[in-house]
């Protein structure tokens, strides 16, 4: 199978399964930022899952400052207007006012992100309380499972957005995947110790030590910026990619966003993966996180 | 009589969660993302995701066009949610597979999205009538930003209806359903297709 990672078919009824049973139908495809309806329209076009409509890619956010927010709520209509296929919109963590907003737009889904800037600094949305489906980042399994126990349907690693440097992706999903092979390996009664330590609730620390996997669909985020990077995180498990700055950020954006869809379907095929790197010119420049000075470390954000 | 060999289309979408589904239905299962690994199926299933996608990866190596001719020499067909879409004959809202080829060969009309977004997605007990054995209990239904069956062909047999509207149907060879069978622990809509497929070995 080329999807073993995922969520069991035996899940609940009613929102909990249409909302992480949407999260399943966008597996094994990319979500890509776009901040106007044209921009939309092209990812759709090139064959993107969802598109994620915000007020600035992460790039933009980093290089021009200031505090970063939910998108004008006529530019989330008129993306809505615009594709056929879902879309999802960044609310501030903690910010629940801005995604009661979001839910009356009829959003598909909600991203409480990093990517802006926070509203809280202590606690995150009540998911639980709405019933438009949430996804939220994390960089590690007790972050991931308390995120879905405030009701996220879905989880993407964080990785650093805006850099076009995967490595930081690339420790998220090694992190979680790690955390999970422990858990599957330890004994029925060392779980209590287990979820103390992972911050979150033995319950769910039980279900994940059982299943050997998240109970909701994990893509990967933050520096994905080539087909190359798309394909390496699918290999390294993940159920599908989301695309920030990476696409409309550099040149010819059609062609590279297509050709990320392209090597995330065939990942495992270096053959179709090197076809789809060829051709696309400048990738975008791009940030090592290594120069970046820990306070602009958008990862870090979310507790 | 042998196993049927029933392949899941894996270019994107619900792929695992099918391929579970038919296993327990007692199906040998295998992906598909290029059309050499059509061969020697005797059934194939479109899962739920994006249908526009789908489309668009299928266009450069011909996987419509190659599923067509495999089903005219008898392979079976299943189609959730946009696998349905791909199936169905007619598309109304459908700008956005224009130009892209489709599967094809269900004589029904759909609409996409016809039933919202994903506010409007639900879950519903259907009552099912036609399927074979005389199990009376519900099909536990997930509806997720679904298309709706608009009207069917004389040769389009209702398995399932809700609201007055078909969601389950089947024409000869080929069984769709706007809703997602494959995310709930009633696999009957599985072990039927498996059945359909499988007709052909015990023949």
């Amino acid at each position: 199978m080329t999807t073993e990672a995922t969520t069991p078919a035996t899940e609940a009824t009613g929102a909990t399964a249409v909302n992480t049973g949407l999260a399943q139908m966008l597996k094994g495809g990319v979500i890509m930022d776009v901040v106007t309806p044209e921009q939309a329209r092209i990812a759709e076009e090139a064959g993107a899952v969802a598109v994620m409509a915000l007020e600035r890619v992460p790039a933009d956010i980093r290089a021009t400052g200031g505090v970063a927010r939910m998108s004008d709520p006529d530019l989330i209509s008129g993306i809505i207007e615009t594709v056929s296929i879902p879309v999802m919109a960044k609310a501030r963590i903690g910010h629940f006012v801005e995604a009661q907003i979001l839910e009356h737009l009829k959003v598909d889904y909600i991203d409480e992100s990093e990517v802006l800037s926070p509203a809280d600094y202590v606690h995150h949305i009540d998911k639980s309380k709405f019933k438009v489906p949430f996804v939220c980042g994390a960089t590690n399994l007790g972050e991931a499972l308390r995120r879905i126990t405030e009701g996220a349907s879905m989880i993407r690693s964080k990785g650093e957005a805006g850099t076009g440097d995967v490595s930081e992706a690339m420790k998220h999903i090694r992190t979680i995947n790690a955390e999970i092979a422990r858990l599957t390996s330890l004994a029925e009664d060392e779980l209590y110790l287990a979820a103390k330590d992972l911050q979150a609730p033995y319950a769910l620390v039980k279900q994940v030590a059982r299943d050997g996997r998240l109970p909701v669909v994990l893509f990967v985020a933050g520096g994905v910026a080539t087909p190359a990077d798309a394909a390496l995180m699918m290999q390294m498990g993940a159920d599908g990619v989301f695309v920030g700055s990476g696409i409309f950020k550099a040149g010819n954006p059609a062609e590279r966003a297509a050709a990320i869809v392209k090597a995330t379907t065939y990942f495992d095929d270096p053959a179709v993966v090197t076809e789809a790197s060829k051709g696309l010119g400048e990738a975008m420049v791009g940030i090592n996180v290594a120069d970046l000075p820990a306070p602009h470390r958008l990862a870090e954000r979310g507790w | 009589m042998s196993t049927p060999r029933i392949g899941v289309l894996a270019l994107q979408g619900a792929v695992a969660e099918h391929a579970r589904a038919l296993q327990s239905a007692g199906a040998e299962v295998s992906t598909v993302r290029r059309p050499s690994e059509l061969e020697g199926l005797d059934g194939l299933i479109v899962p739920g995701g994006e249908s526009t996608t789908m489309a668009r990866l299928a266009a450069p190596v011909h996987l419509m066009e190659a599923i067509r001719e495999r089903h005219a020499e008898g392979m079976a067909m299943f189609g959730t949610c946009a696998g349905m879409i791909l199936m169905a004959d007619q598309i109304l809202d459908a700008e956005a597979l224009t130009g892209f080829e489709r599967i094809g060969g269900l004589d029904v009309v759909v609409r996409r999205n016809g039933y919202g977004s994903q506010l409007d997605s639900f879950t519903g007990a259907l009552p099912v009538s036609g399927l074979p054995g005389a199990d009376p209990t519900p099909l536990q239904a997930v509806f997720i930003r679904a298309p709706i069956i608009e009207s069917v062909g004389s040769e389009v047999e209702v398995i399932a209806s809700w609201q007055d509207r078909p969601v389950a149907v089947r024409q000869g060879r080929v069984l769709a359903a706007s809703f997602h069978p494959e995310l709930t622990p009633d696999h009957r809509l599985h072990q039927h297709f498996v059945q359909i497929a499988g007709a052909r070995l015990s023949s």
